[in-house]
C-alpha cells in the first residue's frame, strides 16, 4: 500500500519538550509550514526552574500517516528532548483559557451575566456596559460559550490555545 | 595551559583538535579576526575559493570523498547567503559540513546592519542545527556538539554564526576538549526481533532485490564491504540510486545498474516484479519511484534508514528498521549465519531478470566521426579505470550519462548533487576531493551551461596546484531542458540555447590550465589520454551530439513498467497532470 491511500484525517494533540533557545518555536512552527502540516493552534511556555526546557503543545489534524510524519519529524530536531502524542497515548485532559468581551446594557447584559454562570465564567472586568469574561475549559465548551456570546454583545475573543497532559499518575 | 584567548583563537583550537585539515573559505569584513587567528597557521590548511558557493560545495566533495567533515569559513550577509546553496545541497545529499558565518556585533543584531543577514533564520530549514553563539566561553563547547551532530546520524551541515565581538572578546581556555553535551544520540542498533523478522523475509523471497541509497556511503566503507557479505550470502540482485553509486561493484554479476528516472530497463522492472525490496539507506525519492500508485505494487518491503523519518513518508513499508545501515548489515550477516539460512534458488527470477537485460537500454546509436556523449563517457571510464578515479558532476544529460556509462567498484569516488539538484557542484566538489586526496585522479564531468555556474573556481584549482580535470561534454545546449522541451513542449525551445559561450580552451589557458578540445572520434581517446598524462588542471573541451537524449526515461508521472528507450517513438506533448510533475 502506498500512501496515496486516501485515510480519514483525524485531530491529534502534541506535546513536544523542546531546549528552551533562541528560535527553536520558529524552528518548529515553520517545520510544518515548510512540508505543508496543518497547526490548529500552539501553546508555548517554560516549565522548568531554570527556564532551560519548554514545552509546546500542537493541535493538529491530518491523516495517520501524516501525523507519523510530524512526529518523526519533530523527533529528529536537534533541540526536541520528547514528543508526545496524548491522541495515541491513552485517555488525557485538555483545556484552553479563554477571555471573552461582551457589550450591552438591559436584558442582555443579565442574560450574558446568567450564561456565563452556568458555564463557570469568571468576570475579570466590568464597566457599566461591559463584561469580559474568563473562562477555562475543553475546546469545545469555549466554542459553545462563545456562540451564544455572539447573541449577547460579543465584540473580542482571546484564546490561548490548547494545553494537554494525559490522565493518571504517570508522567507521558 | 590555562588561559584567556579570544573567540577567534578559541575557534582555531577547537577546530584543530576536531583534526580539521582544511577550511573552504572566503574573507570578509565579519569574520576578520578569525581570518588573523589563521594567519601563519600550520596546523590548519586555508583553501580560499573564488565565491562562497564554491567554498560550500569543495567542502561537500571533500566529505564525499573522505568520509570526513567539510569546513566552511565565510562572512556575514552576502558570504553566508552565498553558502546557503551549498548548504541545501549538504542538507538533501546528507553530507557532513560545519560552516562558520561571520555576524555583524551583537550590538548591531536586528538594526540593519552593513553586510547583516539573518544567517541562522536563513539556513533554519536547510541545516541539522545552527547557532548564533553570544559569548565566547560558549564557542569550544558548540564547535565540539556541531562536529558531533554534523556526523553522527543521518549526516549534515551545521552552521555555526559567530558575531564579531564574540570573536574578539575573551573567554577561559584551557586546551582540553569540553564536556560532550549528550542530547543528540541517534539509534544505530535494530532490535533482534526486526532483524529475525527481515532475515526470515529475505530467505522465504522468490524475487527479493535490495534497493541501496546514499546512507551505505554515509555509513563508511564497512557499510559497502558488509553490503557485499550480505548479498553473496542471499544472492539477491542489487540496484542503487544515483547517490550510492559505487557502494556495491559494479562488474557483480548481481548489479542491476542504477533504477528510477533514468535508470536501467531491467533494474526498474526488476522494482516492479520483485516481491521482496530491502531498502537500505535510500529514502525512495520521487526520481526513483516514479508514480507512486504504480510504484513496485506487489512487494513486501524492508526499509532501513538512520533517519525515522525518511520511512513511510511516501511508500509505505512492511518492516521499518531505524539504524545505521553499517551496523543493520552485520547485524542481518550475524542472524543469517545463525539461523543457517540458506538463499531460495533465484534461478527463475535472474532468467527474467536477464530477459530485461537484453533489452540493452543503455545503448544508443552511432554516428561515425561525431562523439555521442555516451560513448565519450564509456572512453573515458575504460582509459582511466586503472586509476580508480574520483568523479564528480554537475547537473543535468552528462550527470546521467556518467552514472549510466561510467562504472565504480568502491565507495567515496562518486560525486554528484542527487537531491537538490545543483548545477556548479561539480568543480568544487572536484577541488574540495583533490585536496582531500590529493594521489587520485578527480575529474570533474561537466556540461558546458553546468560548468559555467561556478567556473570560477578555476582560479583556486591554479593556486592551490590541486590537478583536477573538467571533462565538459559541450553540446551547446542545456542539454536536459532542451530533452524536456523535446519530449513534452512539442521542442519550443524556451531559453535553452548555450548562447556565446567562451573558447573554453582560451579560458582554461587563461587560468593557467591546460586547454584540449576534442572534436570528433578520431580525437576522443589521444585527448583524453593527454587529459590523464598532464600532471597539472585540464579543461577537455569535447564537443558532442548536440541533440542527443538521454535514455532510457520514465516519463514524468509513468510508472517504472513505461520507459522509454532510444529509438522508441516519443510524443511531444503531455498532458497538464504529467507537465505539472518536475
Amino acid at each position: 500500500m502506498n500512501c496515496t491511500t486516501i485515510e480519514a484525517e483525524e485531530r491529534h494533540v502534541l506535546t513536544i519538550t523542546v531546549d528552551n533557545e533562541a528560535g527553536i518555536l520558529a524552528k518548529i512552527a515553520g517545520l510544518f509550514t515548510a512540508r505543508g502540516y496543518n497547526i490548529d493552534s500552539l501553546t508555548v511556555a517554560d516549565i522548568t526552574d531554570n527556564h532551560d526546557l519548554s514545552r509546546i503543545t500542537i493541535v493538529t489534524h491530518g491523516p495517520p500517516s501524516i501525523i507519523d510524519q510530524i512526529r518523526a519529524q519533530l523527533e529528529r530536531l536537534v533541540p526536541v528532548h520528547k514528543v508526545v502524542d496524548l491522541t495515541e497515548v491513552g485517555p488525557y485532559i485538555e483545556r484552553e483559557l479563554a477571555l471573552i468581551k461582551v457589550v450591552g446594557t438591559g436584558n442582555i447584559r443579565v442574560e450574558a451575566l446568567r450564561v456565563a454562570d452556568i458555564f463557570r465564567a469568571k468576570v475579570v472586568d466590568t464597566t457599566t456596559s461591559s463584561f469580559v469574561f474568563e473562562l477555562t475549559g475543553s475546546p469545545d465548551k469555549i466554542d459553545t460559550f462563545v456562540a451564544l456570546m455572539k447573541e449577547l454583545g460579543l465584540v473580542e475573543v482571546g484564546r490561548t490555545g490548547v494545553v494537554g497532559m494525559v490522565r493518571g499518575k504517570e508522567a507521558a | 595551559m590555562n588561559t584567556e584567548r579570544s573567540g577567534a583563537e578559541i575557534l582555531v583550537e577547537s577546530l584543530v583538535a576536531k583534526g580539521v585539515e582544511f577550511v573552504f573559505g572566503y574573507p570578509g569584513g565579519a569574520v576578520l579576526p578569525i581570518y588573523d587567528a589563521l594567519f601563519g597557521e600550520e596546523r590548519i590548511r586555508h583553501i580560499l575559493v573564488r565565491h562562497e558557493a564554491g567554498a560550500a560545495h569543495a567542502a561537500e566533495g571533500y566529505a564525499r570523498a573522505t568520509g570526513k567533515p567539510g569546513v566552511v569559513l565565510v562572512t556575514s550577509g552576502p558570504g553566508a547567503t552565498n553558502a546557503v546553496t551549498g548548504i541545501a545541497d549538504a542538507f538533501m545529499d546528507s553530507i557532513p559540513l560545519v560552516v562558520i558565518t561571520g555576524q555583524v556585533p551583537t550590538a548591531l543584531i536586528g538594526t540593519d546592519a552593513f553586510q547583516e543577514a539573518d544567517t541562522v533564520g536563513l539556513t533554519r530549514h536547510c541545516t541539522k542545527h545552527n547557532y548564533l553563539v553570544k559569548d565566547p566561553a560558549d564557542l569550544a563547547g558548540i564547535v565540539d556538539e556541531a562536529f558531533h551532530i554534523a556526523t553522527a546520524g543521518r549526516p549534515g551541515p551545521v552552521v555555526i554564526d559567530i558575531p564579531k565581538d564574540v570573536q574578539i572578546g575573551l573567554a577561559h581556555w584551557n586546551g582540553r576538549p569540553p564536556q560532550r553535551r549528550t542530547r543528540y544520540a541517534p539509534q544505530t542498533t535494530a532490535a533482534s526481533a526486526d532483524i529475525a523478522q527481515a532475515v526470515a523475509m529475505i530467505a522465504a523471497a522468490e524475487r527479493p532485490i535490495f534497493y541501496t541509497g546514499g546512507g551505505i556511503i554515509n555509513a563508511g566503507p564497512a557499510a559497502s564491504r558488509a553490503l557485499r557479505e550480505f548479498q553473496k550470502l542471499t544472492g539477491a540482485p542489487v540496484t542503487s540510486t544515483l547517490m550510492g553509486l559505487g557502494a556495491f561493484p559494479a562488474g557483480d554479476p548481481a548489479w542491476l545498474g542504477m533504477l528510477g528516472m533514468h535508470g536501467t530497463y531491467e533494474a526498474n522492472m526488476a522494482m516492479n516484479k520483485a516481491d521482496l525490496i530491502i531498502a537500505l539507506g535510500a529514502r525512495f525519492d520521487d526520481r526513483v519511484t516514479g508514480r507512486l500508485d504504480a510504484f513496485a505494487p506487489n512487494s513486501a518491503k524492508i526499509h532501513v534508514d538512520i533517519d525515522r523519518a525518511s520511512i513511510n513518508k511516501t511508500v509505505h513499508v512492511d518492516l521499518p528498521i531505524v539504524g545505521d545501515c553499517a551496523v543493520v548489515l552485520e547485524q542481518m550477516i550475524e542472524a543469517w549465519l545463525e539461523t543457517g539460512h540458506t538463499a531460495v534458488d533465484q534461478v527463475e527470477w535472474y532468467a527474467h531478470i536477464d530477459g530485461w537485460r537484453a533489452r540493452q537500454s543503455l545503448s544508443y546509436p552511432s554516428r561515425g566521426q561525431e562523439i555521442m556523449p555516451q560513448k565519450a563517457i564509456e572512453r573515458l571510464y575504460e582509459l582511466t579505470r586503472d586509476r580508480d578515479p574520483v568523479i564528480s558532476t554537475e547537473v543535468g544529460q552528462h550527470q546521467m550519462w556518467a552514472a549510466q556509462h561510467f562504472h565504480f567498484t568502491g565507495p567515496n569516488k562518486w560525486l554528484t548533487s542527487g537531491g537538490l539538484g545543483t548545477m556548479g557542484y561539480g568543480l568544487p566538489a572536484a577541488i574540495g576531493a583533490q585536496a582531500g586526496c590529493p594521489d587520485s585522479l578527480v575529474i570533474d564531468i561537466a556540461g558546458d551551461a553546468s560548468i559555467q555556474m561556478n567556473i570560477q573556481e578555476m582560479g583556486t584549482a591554479t593556486q592551490y596546484r590541486l590537478p583536477v580535470k573538467v571533462f565538459v561534454l559541450n553540446n551547446e545546449w542545456m542539454g536536459m531542458v532542451r530533452q524536456w522541451q523535446e519530449l513534452t513542449y512539442e521542442s519550443r525551445y524556451s531559453n535553452s540555447y548555450s548562447d556565446s559561450l567562451p573558447d573554453f580552451v582560451k579560458l582554461a589557458e587563461a587560468y593557467g590550465w591546460k586547454g584540449i578540445r576534442i572534436t570528433t572520434m578520431d580525437e576522443l581517446d589521444a585527448g583524453i589520454q593527454a587529459m590523464i598524462d598532464h600532471p597539472g588542471p585540464v579543461f577537455v573541451d569535447c564537443l558532442v551530439v548536440k541533440e542527443a537524449n538521454c535514455f532510457p526515461m520514465i516519463p514524468s508521472g509513468a510508472a517504472h513498467t513505461d520507459m522509454i528507450l532510444y529509438g522508441d517513438e516519443v510524443a511531444g506533448t503531455m498532458d497538464d497532470t504529467a507537465k505539472a510533475l518536475v
